[in-house]
């Protein structure tokens, strides 16, 4: 096996895909669903479980799907699922226990248009879901929203990390556009599968030891309280290390957008056209969305006019940007939904009348 | 350099494959690429289009509401498309099937007649070389031998014995477009 970085150009979803074989998962349970269906039928052409041991699984149910990444993750093993929203939907009980129980995995959602069967095209509706919990409880998942096919791939690496590191699940947001689009991808070296256990791990228990119990129910209200806020503590130091985000012509900008993902994308060109214009506009991307780059947001208010936050969206992510200008400066919200990718030149239009107003 | 382009049909013309075998001849040339396709309900219901974007850099929004080059490639492409040209950008048309001609004045326009070229050449499916051959030619953005290799690296090997016929059909495709 190579340990050379490999050049190709492949979908966004393929590139999870190939990405999981690399960064050495021990398996994969999805089912499909467009526009996600490349990355199942992807590992299952490429047969992982014939050279590295992974296993690929297409379960019977997204419900079932999630409940074997609970048990994969249970015995402490590097273990994803993926689908787009209506799947992640079906998926929101089994992240919650996984996120009660404080294990490890990796969910990728390539978002499309709702609510319900909604549109199989783009969107960016699922930020609430993603970022304010998703299933029951007070919890957080770790959410990265790759903007390209590149962070599709090294977003996988990363996810794994971050989910081990902190005893968390952790979210991929992409979207439609993102996961059907082709660009060009450097691919890391493939990773041996871990011969690792960790301690925590529910893999048989051994004479020199506890018993290793992996729960979510605390029947006791006190130890109930006592799990609550060591799950706080856990999300403080999250927020407090993690936070990631990325600035274009921020130095000297009177507008600042604020868009992740393909959003983020199309912002940049917004950008280019703005700044052709003579208008000073700069973008903030939010590569963690939980946690929110909240404190750069505010440092940007105290000496920009205007804030605009881009979502294919109805304004989701807004209320976040809101939160972190805490009314230093106005703040708009545009997208378009349905499956719509916004254009450029419209960001452009937008902010022009906001100004104007 | 930035070229910015649509290439827009039928499904099952080879919209999408000539677009990937564009962007894998742009990576052989070093260059930057996305390629963006329609994959909503149009695909089933006949149109197929793909967004593909070949820069010396980085690309910034893989999807456009504006192009430097539109290929049309049916009717409801030259509908929707027609008025997605930049000014100054260029417009290239297979005349089959068009019922209505492109009417702007402020775009350079190219007909190839290649479901017709194609026919002589006894072979359906090298349309869509034909017309990338039509497009090279009058924007040669990417050098003959990369096309090539790019051909090589989209087709699986079971079919790189048809790569001649193919080289063929761009060569084809470069002698009959012309402007109109």
């Amino acid at each position: 096996m190579t340990q050379e970085k490999e050049l190709r150009l492949m979908k966004g979803n393929e590139a999870v895909a190939e990405a999981a074989i690399r960064a050495g998962a021990d398996g994969y349970f999805g089912y499909p669903i467009t526009p996600q269906s490349e990355i199942l039928e992807y590992l299952m052409a490429a047969k992982p479980y014939e050279t590295t041991g992974m296993v690929v699984l297409q379960a019977e149910s997204e419900v079932a799907a999630i409940n074997m990444v609970y048990g994969g993750a249970g015995c402490g093993k590097k273990v994803m699922t993926t689908s787009s929203s209506p799947g992640i939907s079906l998926k929101q009980e089994g992240i919650s226990y996984i996120a009660g129980a404080e294990l490890p995995c990796l969910i990728v959602n390539v978002v499309r248009g709702g609510p319900g069967l909604g549109t199989i095209q783009p969107a960016q509706s699922d930020y609430f879901q993603a970022v304010k919990g998703g299933g029951h409880g007070d919890y957080h998942l770790i959410v990265l929203a790759p903007a390209s096919v590149q962070e599709m791939a090294d977003f996988v690496g990363l996810g794994f990390d971050l989910a081990f590191k902190y005893r968390n699940p952790v979210m991929i947001l992409s979207d439609g556009a993102i996961g059907q689009m082709m660009e060009k991808v450097w691919l890391g070296p493939y990773k041996e599968r871990s011969k690792d256990v960790p301690d925590w791990a529910t893999t048989g228990k051994t004479p020199d030891r506890e018993r290793n119990i992996i729960t979510s129910l605390h029947l006791d209200s006190f130890s109930e309280e006592r799990f609550n806020q060591k799950l706080i503590k856990k999300y403080e130091e999250i927020k407090s290390k993690e936070v990631r985000f990325e600035e274009f012509n921020c130095e000297d900008a009177d507008y600042v957008l604020v868009a992740y993902g393909t959003s983020a994308r199309v912002c940049q060109k917004s950008v280019q056209m703005a700044r052709a214009e003579g208008l000073k506009v700069g973008l903030l991307r939010p590569v963690t969305l939980f946690p929110f780059p909240s404190k750069r947001i505010s440092e940007l208010s105290t000496r920009a006019k205007m804030i605009l936050s881009v979502e294919m969206s109805s304004g989701q992510m807004v209320e976040d940007v809101l939160l972190a200008v805490n009314g230093k400066i106005p703040v708009y919200h545009y997208g378009r939904m349905g499956g719509i990718v916004t254009a450029p030149d419209e960001v452009v239009d937008f902010l022009k009348s906001k100004i104007g107003g | 350099m930035t070229e910015e382009m649509i290439i827009a049909g039928f499904g099952g013309q080879g919209v999408l494959s000539m677009g990937k075998i564009l962007a894998y001849s742009a990576v052989m040339q070093d260059m930057e690429v996305s390629w963006m396709p329609s994959y909503g309900p149009e695909m089933r219901g006949g149109t197929a289009n793909v967004t593909v974007i070949i820069s010396s850099e980085k690309i910034s929004s893989p999807i456009l509401r504006q192009f430097d080059t539109a290929i049309i490639l049916n009717q409801q492409s030259m509908d929707k498309f027609e008025s997605s040209v930049k000014p100054g950008g260029l417009l290239i048309y297979d005349t089959n099937g068009i019922s209505r001609h492109p009417e702007r004045k402020d775009i350079d326009i190219y007909r190839i007649d290649a479901v017709e070229e194609a026919g002589k050449m006894n072979n359906s499916r090298i349309f869509n070389m034909i017309v990338l051959g039509g497009f090279l030619k009058i924007k040669p953005i990417i050098k003959f031998e990369n096309v090539i290799k790019g051909l090589k690296e989209s087709l699986p090997p079971r079919y790189h014995d048809l790569i001649p016929l193919n080289e063929k059909a761009l060569e084809r495709g470069m002698e009959v477009v012309r402007q109109i």
